[in-house]
């Protein structure tokens, strides 16, 4: 090599390549690994050395950047490529404290309980992910689990909107302000999540796995729409 | 059996008594592998009648091997149905037609277990949806009236439907299986889940109908939707039962028939209790 770089900076590039005769007796050795590859596990090990508003903000802006794709879903596999599950627990605790405090004269025949709310949600997704595996899907569990989980940010949304409009009054027009309000968002949930998760089944099995998903935003929208304060 | 050259799924009276006679035989259809499906035993192994294992190691030999229980393809089997299937498999639980027999017709040794659990599903929510929707209306009519959404009957409903969906036909299985030796045939415990979890599709727009406050019209659609369910179950356990002496066959179909109504009239008892028990 270094016959190679000194003929080099002398005439033209490789023509001293042509005296370099390798005898067969000396073994060639050296490192073949790529420069650039060897770089990553030290970045890695240098986030142990950023200040931990760095690390933060990066997660923050990798759940925020989902938020929006989720909010303008277009094909892109951002979603799925580096899942996360930190915006669905978001989301799903947040619907869940939102939903409390519906009307409850005693303590059986009030609303959905907080944990009610956070077993439906993770366990109907879980269900849903088991059931496009078994159908043939190609997506991962997580992967699934995360954009089920996200694709809840429209709802969540909704039951701020409702929450907002029963403080005004509880009468027809802001019911009918209400169904509106949750039926669009139900839509925009269904097509989002759809968007994502249908392409990776096989195509005659595409309906077998878009109504669970169905079911289970409208189970949600649901609870939503039927929620009353005190 | 039909000639190999026109596999037609004709129902012949011959053809579906040496199906019902010999239930593990699988009809291969022309130019297609046909991957084994795991007959799911729930007894052990010595209870089944000697004569089957020979047909079971021959039957066997040509095809994969059954997967380990533990495994996720033992269950992939199991939802091997496209959207075409399904609907079909819907459409025939709602028409009881004498001589298309539900299992050797459409289930065609390709039982599966996504019909049952979604449509369980399905009429679980229904029936909530269907109750809440009923208090909502409730709450215009008299100002005085109190909603509150009973959600712990969601959870009461959903453990009564699976339990139906799951152990009657477990007990029906395992009595046709006992009576086996006396000549009525057996399908197999997946055949059988999925009938009953098909049929019960009848009763979905019926809860969703419910609503509807004519009592009339509320007891109309009950006497349908339970007579077309119960008559395809009744017309798919006869031909198994029929062997076996009258009272007996007569017996399982009565049984047969009354759960599934029972199941019908709790289902409106508990969209009718949501409704009565909230007025103070």
């Amino acid at each position: 090599m270094a016959a190679a770089e000194g003929s080099g900076a002398a005439g033209p590039l490789f023509a001293g390549l042509a005296d370099v005769s390798i005898s067969e007796d000396i073994p060639v050795e050296g490192e073949i690994t790529v420069p650039v590859g060897s770089r990553s596990p030290d970045e890695d090990y240098s986030t142990l050395d950023e200040p931990v508003r760095d690390t933060i903000m990066r997660d923050l802006k990798a759940v925020g950047k989902k938020f929006v794709h989720v909010m303008y879903p277009k094909k892109s596999s951002a979603l799925l490529r580096d899942w996360d599950l930190w915006g669905p627990l978001v989301l799903c605790v947040s619907l869940a404290l939102m939903l409390q405090g519906g009307s409850a004269d005693s303590k059986d025949d009030g609303g959905p309980q907080f944990a009610e709310v956070f077993v439906i949600i993770w366990f109907g997704a879980v269900v849903i992910t088991l059931n496009s595996k078994l159908l043939g899907g190609t997506i991962s569990f997580f992967q699934s689990l995360c954009v089920l989980g996200y694709c809840v940010l429209p709802l969540t949304v909704a039951m701020l909107v409702c929450r907002l409009v029963l403080l005004a009054g509880s009468g027809t027009i802001s019911f009918i302000i209400r169904l509106i309000v949750v039926v669009a968002m139900f839509g925009w949930s269904t097509l989002a999540s759809t968007a994502f998760l249908a392409d990776s089944q096989p195509p005659n099995r595409k309906a077998l796995v878009v109504y669970p998903i169905f079911l289970f935003y409208f189970v949600i929208s649901w609870m939503i729409l039927t929620f009353t304060p005190q | 059996m039909a000639a190999p050259g026109e596999l037609r799924f004709q129902e012949f009276e011959a053809a579906a008594e040496l199906l019902s006679a010999t239930p593990d035989a699988t009809t291969p259809r022309a130019g297609e592998e046909r991957p084994g499906h795991a007959t799911v035993d729930v007894e052990p192994e010595d209870v089944e009648p000697p004569g089957d294992d020979s047909d079971r190691t021959e039957l066997l030999g040509g095809q994969r091997q059954p997967r380990s229980f533990w495994t996720f393809e033992y269950y992939q089997a199991f939802f091997d149905v496209d959207t075409q299937q399904v609907l079909e498999r819907i459409k025939g639980s709602v028409t009881p037609l004498p001589g298309k027999n539900f299992v050797r017709h459409r289930l065609r040794n390709n039982p599966d277990l996504y019909g049952p659990f979604w449509i369980c599903a399905t009429l679980v929510f229904a029936l909530a949806v269907s109750g809440n929707l009923s208090h909502l209306t409730e709450k215009r009519t008299s100002p005085a009236y109190r909603y509150s959404p009973h959600f712990h009957t969601v959870t009461i409903a959903a453990t009564l439907i699976y339990c139906y969906a799951w152990l009657v036909p477990l007990a029906l299985w395992g009595f046709l299986r006992w009576r086996q030796s006396r000549g009525a045939g057996a399908y197999s415990f997946l055949e059988t889940v999925c009938v009953y979890g098909y049929s019960l599709s009848a009763y979905v727009p019926a809860a969703v109908l419910w609503l509807i406050p004519a009592a009339w019209l509320q007891w109309l659609l009950l006497a349908v939707a339970a007579l077309l369910s119960a008559s395809v179950l009744a017309l798919t356990f006869w031909p198994l039962v029929r062997a076996d002496g009258r009272a007996t066959a007569l017996a399982v179909v009565a049984a047969v028939v009354s759960l599934h109504t029972l199941l019908a009239v709790g289902c409106k008892y508990y969209s009718r209790k949501n409704q009565q028990i909230r007025y103070s």
